[in-house]
């Protein structure tokens, strides 16, 4: 439809939730409880700076030092914190290392507990009340959809997040990948297998 | 009960609409700034979402923030934070003020 501003002098009207969001913004903002202009900087964080980029160094580093690996493995929050990755909802990290005997997947059946410092927002599809069910009650056939087939003496485990403790999941490296840099690797690693709904194909 | 598939979009962006956006980091400063833990708010949360649930299945986006924004306004009000009435009074003011704003303006109330 062409513009005219005759017939539509003014604004749109935002949705009622934009509307009931603008209400709360500026109660806060009279109460003296937020800052505006923290906001912009924390959708700015999010939107541009913190990612799954954070965890795939993690990732690609773990797979090139032994050393590292096994801090890590030990401590992780503090080992990551190390490289920067630390804060908000990353209080506490445990890592969750792939094997051929076992595969981890992490779902929060709560809400959507999810470690932002390494993987950033999470995505839609892991907020969603189908994937926070199944993941649980069916977790081989959300694999399958994910289009993961695991053999079948690879044992499944899945892990509940919490406010309290989130999780990263360590895939295993592939094959075809020996004498790259840790950069190399970091950018085969995907998002979905940190959180255990992806493996990384072997690279030919 | 039948659970629906699980929809994936590769590559979506952090948020879908700029009040999601908005919602997520009112709620993270509130939190910042020491108002409430983050435990608290995250079961305060969750009962909300189970609430929205009981009736569909509710997707990751849209029905996700629509929960987090029921949750966080009865989770204030709760902790006196802020009043139920004020909000109302704020959501009328700005849609009065996207109504009567002419177009190029500012809306501000």
């Amino acid at each position: 439809m062409p513009h005219d501003s005759h017939d539509h002098p003014h604004h749109l009207l935002p949705s009622d939730p934009a509307l009931r969001v603008k209400a709360l913004e500026t109660l806060l903002t009279q109460k003296g409880l937020i800052d505006p202009a923290a906001l912009d900087e924390i959708i700015d964080t999010y939107e541009t700076k913190i990612g799954p980029q954070n965890g795939a160094l993690v990732v690609a580093k773990a797979w090139s030092d032994p050393e590292f690996k096994a801090q890590l493995l030990e401590h992780p929050t503090e080992t990551v914190a190390g490289l920067g990755f630390y804060g908000r909802q990353g209080e506490h990290i445990q890592i969750l290392e792939n094997s051929d005997h076992h595969h981890n997947m992490v779902v929060c059946t709560l809400c959507s507990c999810y470690p932002w410092p390494l993987l950033g927002i999470p995505p839609t599809w892991y907020k969603s009340d189908a994937y926070r069910a199944r993941a649980v009650r069916e977790p081989r056939q959300v694999l399958a959809e994910f289009g993961v087939k695991l053999p079948s003496e690879t044992k499944v485990k899945v892990w509940d997040s919490t406010a309290e403790l989130r999780y990263l999941v360590l895939p295993q490296r592939p094959s075809g990948t020996e004498g790259w840099s840790e950069s190399e690797l970091a950018k085969i690693v995907t998002r979905d297998s940190m959180i255990g709904t992806g493996i990384i194909g072997a690279v030919s | 009960m039948t659970l629906s598939p699980i929809s994936y979009v590769f590559d979506e962006p952090s948020f879908e609409e700029p009040w999601h956006a908005q919602l997520f980091a009112l709620t993270v400063s509130l939190n910042e700034a020491g108002h409430f833990r983050w435990s608290d708010w995250a079961n305060a949360f969750g009962a909300k979402l189970k609430e929205h649930g009981v009736s569909k299945d509710l997707n990751g986006g849209e029905d996700y923030f629509i929960a987090w924004l029921a949750a966080l306004e009865g989770f204030l009000v709760e902790r006196n934070l802020g009043e139920a009435e004020t909000l109302k009074e704020l959501k009328q003011a700005w849609t009065q003020a996207y109504l009567t704003t002419p177009h190029g303006a500012p809306v501000s109330i």
